[in-house]
């Protein structure tokens, strides 16, 4: 038994070496700690005999909703698209690898790319009216007076469109996205939360500060606490935290 | 204009239905002009003249029947005009006391008729009362109809004064003209054009907006105008004249023929425009339209019917309201589109989910903000509330964005009021404590915007924002390489030290910054290279320097050497508070050493020849004169010849800069070398002319400076040639008591080295008497002041023979009880000088004086004791003084005296026992004598 896991230590740590050497913003013990925490998450999907390389789509919106806090429907089948980008419905280890790396330590840059694959709903590399009216349907009350329930959104939209769309081309192509991003950041999710609370990222950045060392097989457990929001912005809660 | 102007009358207080023009110089000009005026329209303008009002303006003048002449019927008392409107209403009705004016033309004739009291008509006449019975809800809303009457005879001056069609080709020019026009869009068929607006809201520092590289070929601006009956026009405007473009695809290429002028272009496009423009009563109808002023004025009868509401409605009359008569709440349809835009924006804001929220609150930032139109819009339409809402929320993006636009809009004084009545500040006040430092940076930033007013600075205080302003200077502002986040750390710094900077006026919160810890860390920010961090940083300290314990803490705290760097900064702003800190703190001696070690002394001469810059001269000046305080100083000041700049700074500055001059004048003038230099600079005519000046600061410095200047003897041949003695001497009538002491001062020095001072002093009417009145001052600063003076007045025989008959004996006894150490020196000085007339020495000793001397004696003081005991030795010439004296026991002290190493006061000592000895042996030789006999 202690040599099966021994094994499956070092394989880990070979993984772990191979991936981080692909993938940005996490060292090689992040990801050690990230590929456990796949595993459990793969452990805990009932697979029902059959055998998948990743994680569906319902354990995969679960996690999203349960670890990100990220509770939009409509978001988070388009987050679950982009994370699977070979498109075989499962993402695999690698793909949620790389998808944290966006997600929790993500450059702007990479976000606006994130965040527009994720708004572009046909993969056509733009958003169209069409598909900016489904993302913000229902985000407005309706007022008693109008009869068009979408009123209020469908002007909405051509007001977002006319301070987006610089190339005056009626959608917003990936390069309007970028400049508008780049000028006010606050449009990064500018049609519906796709990324984790800040508070998440705070806390993942405040194990880093805090140079966590990770050194036991219960450390991942640790990370998972943290991304399951406790609220611990203070450094010695933490520390007692661990010590425990 | 028509706004400044209007904005500048100044109301008394408005009872429940009159107002009254309240009276200021200001409302004086202002009717003046309005005066002026309306007596000139019926030549000038003769049809408009004829206009007749649909409701008259009334009225209770002061003129009566007989006033009136022939043109009119005088029935009685009732007088009517001949001429009448359509429906036989005459134009002019008297019937006492009111009068009734339906055109410009009778009321200029009734002006006219006025004479000498037409200012009194005029003003009457915007006084009086309105009655609208088109309007009946309208009727308690005198105030607001009673400010429209003033605009329309405000706008109409403007108009008249300033003909919109003339050929101007500069930046200035076209603004003008697209504002003017501006004011005319709208209102369907009834305005000029449809809209009007540049295609660029950028406005270059030289008034162009066009690109750099299209300003070199002379294009001002571009434009976009939609006439009421053609297509759409695209024009640019350039020093040439206006011209069609092809639209910005097309590179702005000229597709028509230069016209002279816009009005001129849009004459030959719009045959729309060109009706109307030529209509002039349609620009005042459009311009009183757009004033939301009472039209009913002046719409001629015929014109047909215009957009109803005109009278806007008028809410609650807020303290803002007050404030700015000219806004009121708009409820019309001839609001810019901003208005419905943003009015949209807000609903969306009120029922979006956070996903809409943020997107609109980024589509409202792209309003131009700083506009005042879409500040008034957010308000008017409930959106300030909502973003104040939208701070107490949890999400941060919401909190971001609404903090960027509230950043923005409170640039407006009345947004920052509602801010804070809203309880806003509390809100954020708040959101300084969050983790992101974005948001801590945004709200730091806006309450360094709100902070303008004391409500607001206080609320800031009460709600705990000192300590968490504070609290964000932490940061290391001078290492070389910063990580990112150390780089927002900095930012958001900056913005704490912004708002810091706000709050510190109030005297309260520069206690509760030094008492949160703020001092050493702005010491430590100080350091920073950064100008943007310097400048709020230094005004902070600047700000809070007029309190003691900051300039201790910023002497200890080695702040002066960082200070002194800055003076070289190549920021006018940063040098002008670093000089202003300097300033307050070169009080201590400690401090102006240190300004001399750190070289600072050099900078701050240099800064004097920026004499372009007021703000920045009055401090740099004002650090010279603190520090001059130190002889070592002046030397050092000398080398870098300061002096002369100083001298040369004497004529045309603004009072704060001279105060400051003539202050660092007296200080250099301690110094004899100095006397003479300032002499040969041609600087003791323009110091005299100064002692003219009503203000009392300078006045304090100048008499220093004359006085110090006057104990040379050539400079005193040129102030006595000015007139300066005289000058200085009725300073001592003015009200303040620093004025009247420094002024006895000078005259001290002045009487010294005067030639015939006192054929000079004798000619000055009534100036012995008012010697004397002072000193029943009960300033002891001035009381010794005078008897220095009296002193040296006195060294004369016959000024002192004039002064004891206007009482100078009793006054001087009178002081004799003092404690002050100062006044009894010059106390007893006087005294000794006035014992040398007559039988003032027995008129002393009547008085009581003597007494008091003797215990005066006992001051430790070396001075006191001096003059004392010269004092008592002219007054020991008296028996009678003697007897006073040897029973207050005053032999022992002086025999004490007599050990001491100063001469005179040896002497004085010696002389008086000697005469209370020599009373002694004349009464024993008497005695025996009488025995013997």
């Amino acid at each position: 038994m202690s040599k099966i896991s021994a094994m499956n230590k070092r394989a880990t740590q070979a993984l772990a070496e191979n991936i981080s050497k692909q993938v940005e913003h996490f060292s090689k013990k992040e990801v050690e700690c990230l590929i456990r925490e796949f595993n459990v998450l793969m452990a805990e999907q009932n697979n029902s005999g059959r055998a998948v390389q990743g994680l569906d789509r319902g354990k995969f919106i679960s996690t999203l909703h349960s670890i990100f806090g990220l509770t939009d429907d409509r978001m988070t089948g388009r987050v679950f698209r982009t994370f699977d980008k070979d498109n075989d419905s499962v993402v695999s280890m690698k793909e949620w690898i790389e998808g944290l790396s966006v997600f929790l330590r993500g450059t702007l840059d990479e976000k606006i790319k994130y965040c527009f694959s994720v708004y572009d709903l046909n993969g056509d590399n733009a958003i169209s009216r069409e598909e900016m009216l489904h993302m913000l349907k229902g985000r407005l009350i309706r007022q008693p007076n109008e009869e068009d329930p979408d009123e209020g959104i469908k002007d909405l939209v051509e007001i977002i469109l006319k301070k987006m769309d610089y190339d005056h081309d009626g959608k917003l192509s990936f390069e309007d996205f970028e400049k508008a991003v780049k000028d006010e950041h606050l449009l990064l999710e500018a049609f519906g939360t796709c990324l984790p609370d800040f508070r998440v990222i705070c806390n993942e950045n405040l194990l880093s500060s805090l140079n966590f060392p990770i050194k036991n097989s219960q450390s991942y457990s640790l990370l998972f606490l943290f991304f399951q929001r406790i609220e611990m912005f203070e450094g010695h809660v933490f520390q007692e935290q661990f010590e425990q | 204009m028509g706004i400044s102007l209007t904005r500048a009358a100044q109301w008394t207080m408005v009872s429940s239905s009159t107002a009254k023009l309240a009276s200021t110089p200001m409302n004086e000009s202002l009717l003046k002009e309005i005066l002026h005026f309306v007596e000139r329209f019926s030549s000038q303008h003769p049809q408009e003249a004829e206009h007749v009002f649909e409701e008259p303006l009334q009225w209770n003048t002061t003129l009566v029947a007989s006033d009136f002449k022939t043109d009119y019927d005088i029935s009685d008392s009732d007088v009517q005009s001949h001429e009448r409107d359509s429906e036989g209403h005459p134009l002019l009705q008297l019937s006492p006391p009111t009068v009734y004016v339906r055109s410009f033309s009778q009321l200029s004739k009734l002006l006219h008729l006025a004479d000498d009291k037409k200012l009194v008509e005029v003003r009457a006449c915007l006084e009086g009362k309105f009655e609208s019975n088109l309007h009946p809800k309208q009727s308690n809303h005198q105030h607001s109809s009673i400010t429209h009457r003033l605009n329309v005879f405000v706008l109409l001056v403007t108009l008249y004064n300033h003909p919109i069609i003339q050929v101007r080709l500069n930046p200035k020019a076209v603004k003008n003209e697209v504002e003017i026009l501006q004011v005319f869009c709208g209102g369907g068929d009834k305005g000029l054009l449809k809209s009007l607006r540049y295609t660029s809201d950028f406005e270059f520092s030289n008034g162009y907006r066009a690109p750099l590289w299209r300003q070199v070929q002379g294009d001002i601006c571009y434009l976009v105008i939609e006439p009421c009956d053609t297509e759409t026009l695209y024009i640019t405007c350039s020093t040439a004249g206006s011209f069609l473009n092809g639209g910005e695809e097309n590179g702005y290429e000229r597709t028509s023929d230069t016209y002279e002028d816009l009005v001129t272009l849009l004459k030959s496009r719009s045959p729309h425009f060109a009706e109307k423009i030529n209509q002039v009563e349609v620009l005042i109808v459009c311009l009183i339209k757009k004033a939301e002023v009472a039209l009913v004025y002046f719409r001629k009868t015929s014109a047909g019917a215009l957009p109803g509401e005109l009278f806007s409605e008028s809410s609650t009359e807020s303290e803002e309201e007050e404030e700015q008569p000219y806004r009121h709440p708009e409820t019309n349809t001839d609001l810019p589109s901003e208005y419905w835009q943003i009015q949209k924006l807000v609903r969306y804001l009120k029922d979006g989910d956070q996903i809409v929220t943020v997107d609109t609150l980024c589509a409202m930032m792209d309003f131009n903000l700083m506009q005042e139109s879409c500040q008034m819009a957010i308000q008017d339409t409930g959106g300030l509330k909502v973003l104040l809402n939208l701070l107490d929320t949890d999400e941060h993006k919401c909190k971001i964005g609404s903090l960027k636009i509230l950043r923005t809009i409170s640039h407006n004084s009345q947004i920052r009021r509602v801010i804070v009545d809203m309880r806003g500040v509390q809100s954020i006040v708040k959101i300084l404590d969050s983790p992101v430092k974005e948001l801590k940076a945004l709200a730091a930033e806006t309450i360094a915007n709100v902070a303008k007013f004391r409500r607001a600075r206080r609320n800031v205080r009460l709600y705990g924002g000192i300590n968490k302003l504070v609290s964000l200077l932490d940061c290391l502002p001078n290492l070389a390489s910063l990580t990112p986040s150390q780089e927002e750390d900095i930012e958001v710094a900056c913005c704490g030290a912004l708002a810091l900077w706000s709050c510190s006026r109030s005297t309260k919160n520069k206690k509760a910054i030094r008492k949160a810890g703020g001092i050493p860390l702005l010491g430590r920010l100080l350091k920073s290279p950064l100008q943007k961090m310097l400048i709020p940083v230094v005004g902070t300290l600047q700000e809070c320097a007029s309190e003691e314990s900051y300039r201790t803490d910023i002497q200890t705290l080695g702040m002066i050497k960082d200070l002194v760097r800055n003076l070289s900064s190549d920021n006018d702003e940063l040098q002008m508070h670093c000089a202003s800190a300097i300033f307050k703190c070169a009080e201590d001696k400690q401090t102006r050493d240190l300004v001399r070690k750190y070289k600072g002394l050099q900078p701050l001469v240099s800064l004097l020849h920026k004499a372009g810059n007021k703000q920045l001269l009055a401090a740099a000046t004002g650090a010279i004169w603190k520090c001059s305080i130190s002889q070592e100083n002046v030397t050092k000041f000398q080398e870098y010849k300061a002096l002369e700049i100083l001298v040369n700074l004497l004529t045309d500055q603004p009072e704060e800069v001279l105060v400051n001059v003539v202050g660092a004048l007296g200080e250099f003038a301690q110094i004899p070398a100095n006397k003479a230099a300032i002499r040969e600079f041609g600087g003791i005519k323009p110091l005299v002319k100064l002692l003219t000046s009503p203000n009392q600061a300078l006045l304090v410095n100048v008499t220093k400076a004359v006085g110090a200047c006057a104990t040379n003897k050539d400079n005193m041949v040129i102030i006595d040639q000015l007139d300066g003695i005289r000058l200085v001497w009725s300073l001592l009538k003015n009200p303040s008591a620093d004025v009247q002491s420094s002024a006895a001062w000078a005259l001290c020095a002045c009487i010294e080295n005067a030639e015939d001072a006192g054929e000079t002093a004798r000619s000055l009417i009534g100036g012995f008497q008012l010697i004397v009145k002072l000193l029943s001052s009960t300033n002891n600063e001035v009381l010794a002041s005078i008897c220095a003076a009296i002193c040296k007045i006195a060294k004369d025989e016959e000024n002192l023979a004039i002064l004891t008959d206007f009482g100078v004996v009793p006054s001087l006894a009178k002081l004799t009880n003092t404690t002050h150490d100062r006044l009894r020196h010059h106390l007893a000085d006087a005294i000794a000088q006035c014992c040398m007339w007559g039988s003032n020495r027995a008129s002393f000793g009547e008085a009581g004086a003597v007494a008091p001397l003797v215990r005066n004696l006992k001051s430790k003081e070396g001075s006191v004791q001096r003059s004392t005991a010269m004092a008592l030795y002219q007054l020991s010439r008296n028996p009678n003084n003697c007897i006073t004296m040897h029973e207050k026991e005053v032999v022992q002290p002086l025999i004490h005296m007599m050990g001491s190493d100063d001469e005179e006061l040896q002497e004085a000592a010696a002389g008086c026992v000697r005469s209370i000895r020599l009373l002694y042996m004349a009464n024993r030789n008497a005695e025996l004598f009488t025995f013997r006999n």
